[in-house]
């Protein structure tokens, strides 16, 4: 992922939103539908009993493995549990931890980009150490040493997620820092006569940053799917609850007879990552534009 | 010449929206073989989308049509046609302006100049290699056969003009068609390379010459086509044309042309034509504030009277600076260069590109240090400085620069840049203009622009936006490097007009840099020449135009192209 996001920040978004530019991102039939399916994730998250009357936990043993219909949208699973309402109530739990996870992976990156983009030459040395430290493990085994330290749980599995991500969020940050920083109108700035500091808050730190919350973006619908892997393998949210790396794990030993268990919670996760990143790229394409004009 | 003509273009047509002016309205001319047909105008006038459209490469969106189009008889393919590709590189070569983006960075020239001879000849590779090591001999490159495996990057601006031009002759057309081939170039090096194409034309090669420089055409063309607003608005000889123009377009190209015009006499625009630019201009803001300036009246360069001189708005004593380099000894960028820049006065540093001159306004400005020698502002020290001690001086100090685009932060607006300008500094500098509508007012914008941010604007009002953020925090001295060099004859005069007028107002002196001969003559008092990291000669400007003493000046002054009438 690292990769494919530091190859799109080559054309960094550099400039505030615009009006024309909103629109036209709104005439994108892509980025509506992916506005429409954040929309109904963020309402599931927020307030689930808006989409569904039952409960996620609900045991009903006789009406256990029956198959989608009117009653239960999705079918129910092996204890009669409602999938519909389990997979409406996995949304919060899934959207939180692939949103602080991004905050969690962004927050570190911004301390080791800024150090390593700003702080001169040991802090750079430092930093650019330790991501590569972190770089040498691939993202999801770094996540699985974190739990195996930390033990398993929702908070781990959430600063696991955090973690793996990044050190590629901070390369990112450290050489927009540093292109940046080495700009013409920096320098620019300079001769007017401001200070270091006010350079640094008003022109480098707005202009490097900028993209990278357009990049989070794109991030979160990531961050879900790893989420959602830690939960398959049993080391994020505890079995009980709904949460959908979790039930397609449970779900999983019943693929056979009952499908539904594993296609619905599979869908959502997809459905919630793609729908982040159209928007993320349609974000950063749009920022893009209005640099260009 | 009684040769059928090579290109026949009649009734050329090109339309960007229907409901808009034609960016090229209904066009017609011809050339023959062993000729060069030069095409000029302003920038906008049309005559680029001209040259792209005759190679089938008119820009997305456009609409092109035409009653003939035809080249060595036949009719050209419509764009997109797989028939150009036997056209173009063969019957047709094309020669860009900017070699640098022209050329893949990241393979040899050689390889560039080869894969014409690949696609349109059916020479074995040793024959092809042999033609390659010819063909970059052929326009001036020496040392072909180390140059041949260099990337572009590691050649000189004239040296990769030159290897683009050797691309573009390559499979031997019978049409060059060249877009502003000198345009980025030295006077020397643009010398060269015209004596590269007139060889080509003397040898039967026909060519469209595309340009802005009229002393550019007038030492190639045969002929000249003016365009104006996408129509050619006079055509003939080009003695005839450029001697007795007969239409206010080619008198404005020719009276923006600073070269012959002295110190203090603003460059002709003949009014009413400008207002595209400019938008209305309130030409009394300027008066008024000059009552209102620290110095009461204009200076006059010559004034000898006044006893106690003032002291030297900057001056430069003895500053070398040598560059380390990976492979040898270091390069010794500046040598012991001393200049003084009188107080109101405007001292021009003209030299080639490589000679120090972008060295000396970094050391100016305290953006890198000299290694020995020393800098004054204002009879205060400069150079000496720490970066901290330097910041609360910075004020007095402004700076212009080529790329006007690039030195503006690309998330703000003019109004926010110039706010931002307008806050630098400190509260007891003295500041002539102290709000963003005086500082637009002074360099001719209209306020309208404050809400646009500078990458939608023309090239002349991005420099008249650096120009009013260089006022923002009251400098007495003003460096320019190189200010108008990016920019078309008639926008360049009305920038120059605009230095001219703010420095007999508001009292500045400038440091002006330029490798332009004619513009430093135009707007200098006195002129230092740099030749590799010497200051070869420097002096009163009409002193050194008059008599040159050292022979490199000699060779600058005698390597300006002029309009030969």
């Amino acid at each position: 992922m690292t990769e494919i996001l530091a190859g799109r920040l080559s054309h960094a978004p550099e400039a505030a939103p615009g009006i024309r530019g909103w629109r036209r991102l709104l005439s994108n039939a892509g980025v509506i539908i992916a506005l429409g399916i954040l929309a109904l994730i963020l309402t599931a998250a927020l307030a689930p009993q808006l989409i569904t009357s039952a409960q996620p936990d609900a045991v009903a043993p006789a009406e256990a493995f029956q198959a989608p219909s009117v009653t239960h949208f999705f079918g129910t699973d092996e204890s009669g549990r409602d999938v519909y309402t389990r997979v409406i109530f996995g949304a919060g739990n899934s959207l939180l931890i692939g949103i602080a996870a991004t905050v969690v992976g962004l927050g570190l990156a911004l301390v080791l980009g800024l150090l390593g983009g700003l702080a001169g030459r040991i802090g750079d040395f430092v930093s650019t150490r330790i991501v590569e430290v972190m770089f040498a493990l691939p993202g999801l085994l770094l996540a699985l040493v974190f739990i195996a330290i930390a033990g398993p749980g929702v908070v781990t599995s959430t600063v696991a997620v955090g973690l793996s991500t990044a050190p590629g969020y901070a390369r990112i940050i450290r050489s927009q820092l540093r292109s940046v920083r080495n700009a013409s109108y920096i320098e620019a700035a300079t001769v007017l006569g401001h200070s270091q500091l006010r350079i640094t808050l008003q022109h480098i730190l707005p202009g490097a940053l900028a993209p990278i919350f357009v990049l989070g973006t794109l991030g979160v619908g990531q961050a879900i799917v790893w989420a959602s892997s830690l939960g398959f393998l049993g080391l994020g949210v505890a079995p009980p609850a709904a949460e959908w790396g979790a039930m397609l794990s449970s779900g999983r030993t019943y693929i056979d007879v009952a499908w539904w268990l594993t296609v619905f919670p599979g869908l959502a996760i997809v459905a919630t990552a793609a729908s982040f990143t159209v928007l993320g790229r349609a974000l950063n394409a749009r920022a893009r534009q209005e640099v260009r004009g | 010449m009684t040769d059928s003509p090579i290109l026949t273009v009649r009734g050329l047509s090109v339309h960007f929206d229907r409901t808009a002016e034609p960016a090229v309205d209904n066009v017609s001319f011809e050339v023959r073989p062993g000729e060069c047909l030069a095409i000029v105008g302003e920038s906008g006038s049309g005559k680029s989308v001209t040259a792209r459209s005759l190679l089938g490469l008119a820009p997305a969106g456009a609409h092109v049509s035409f009653d003939e189009l035809s080249l060595a008889g036949e009719t050209l393919p419509a764009p997109g046609s797989r028939r150009w590709r036997k056209i173009r590189g063969a019957s047709m070569g094309l020669v860009l302006q900017d070699a640098l983006v022209s050329l893949d960075p990241l393979r040899p020239v050689g390889r560039e100049i080869d894969d014409v001879l690949r696609l349109h000849t059916t020479l074995s590779r040793p024959e092809r290699h042999d033609r390659v090591l010819e063909l970059l001999d052929a326009v001036g490159v020496p040392d072909p056969a180390l140059r041949a495996r260099q990337r572009s990057g590691e050649l000189s601006g004239g040296l990769r003009q030159r290897a683009l031009i050797a691309a573009g002759i390559a499979a031997g057309p019978s049409l060059i068609i060249a877009d502003e081939p000198t345009t980025a170039l030295d006077v020397t090096v643009q010398a060269r390379v015209l004596d590269v194409l007139s060889s080509l034309r003397d040898s039967g090669t026909a060519m469209i010459l595309i340009t802005h420089d009229l002393a550019v055409v007038s030492r190639i063309a045969d002929r000249v086509a003016v365009m104006s607003r996408g129509r050619i608005v006079e055509a003939g000889e080009t003695r005839r044309v450029l001697g007795a123009p007969a239409t206010v377009p080619t008198q404005q190209l020719l009276a923006s042309i600073p070269v012959d015009v002295p110190r203090g006499v603003p460059l002709d625009l003949r009014s009413g034509e400008h207002t595209v630019e400019n938008g209305s201009r309130d030409a009394s803001v300027l008066p008024e504030l000059a009552a209102r300036g620290p110095r009461s009246a204009p200076l006059e360069p010559t004034a000898k009277t006044a006893p106690p001189a003032p002291a030297p708005a900057l001056e430069l004593v003895a500053v070398s600076r040598r560059y380390p380099t990976r492979h040898s000894a270091a390069i010794q960028a500046l040598d012991n260069v001393s200049l003084t820049l009188t107080a109101g006065t405007t001292l021009g540093l003209v030299g080639q590109s490589g000679s120090g001159k972008t060295t000396i306004a970094r050391i100016a400005l305290g953006l890198e240090t000299a290694e020995s020698g020393d800098v004054w502002l204002d009879g205060e020290p400069w150079g000496s400085l720490s970066a901290r001690e330097r910041q609360p001086l910075r004020h007095r100090l402004g700076a212009i620069y080529q790329d006007a685009l690039s030195s503006f932060d690309p998330r703000l607006s003019v109004e926010r840049i110039l706010v931002d300008a307008l806050s630098a500094g400190t509260a007891d500098a003295h500041r002539p203009l102290t709000t963003t509508d005086e500082l637009l007012d002074a360099v001719g914008l209209p306020r309208a622009v404050k809400n646009r941010r500078p990458l939608h604007l023309s090239g002349g009002q991005r420099q008249r936006v650096a120009i009013a953020r260089a006022l923002a925090p009251g400098p007495r001295t003003i460096l320019c490097d190189e200010p108008v060099s990016s920019l078309d004859v008639s926008t360049q005069a009305r920038v120059l007009n605009l230095l001219d007028e703010l420095q007999r107002h508001l009292g500045l002196s400038y440091l002006f840099i330029s490798h332009d001969l004619g513009v430093i003559r135009h707007m200098s008092d006195t002129v230092a020449v740099i030749n590799d990291g010497r200051i070869v000669e420097t002096g009163l400007t009409d002193e050194i135009f008059a008599a040159p003493r050292d022979p490199y000046t000699l060779s600058l002054i005698a390597a300006l192209p002029r309009v030969r009438g």
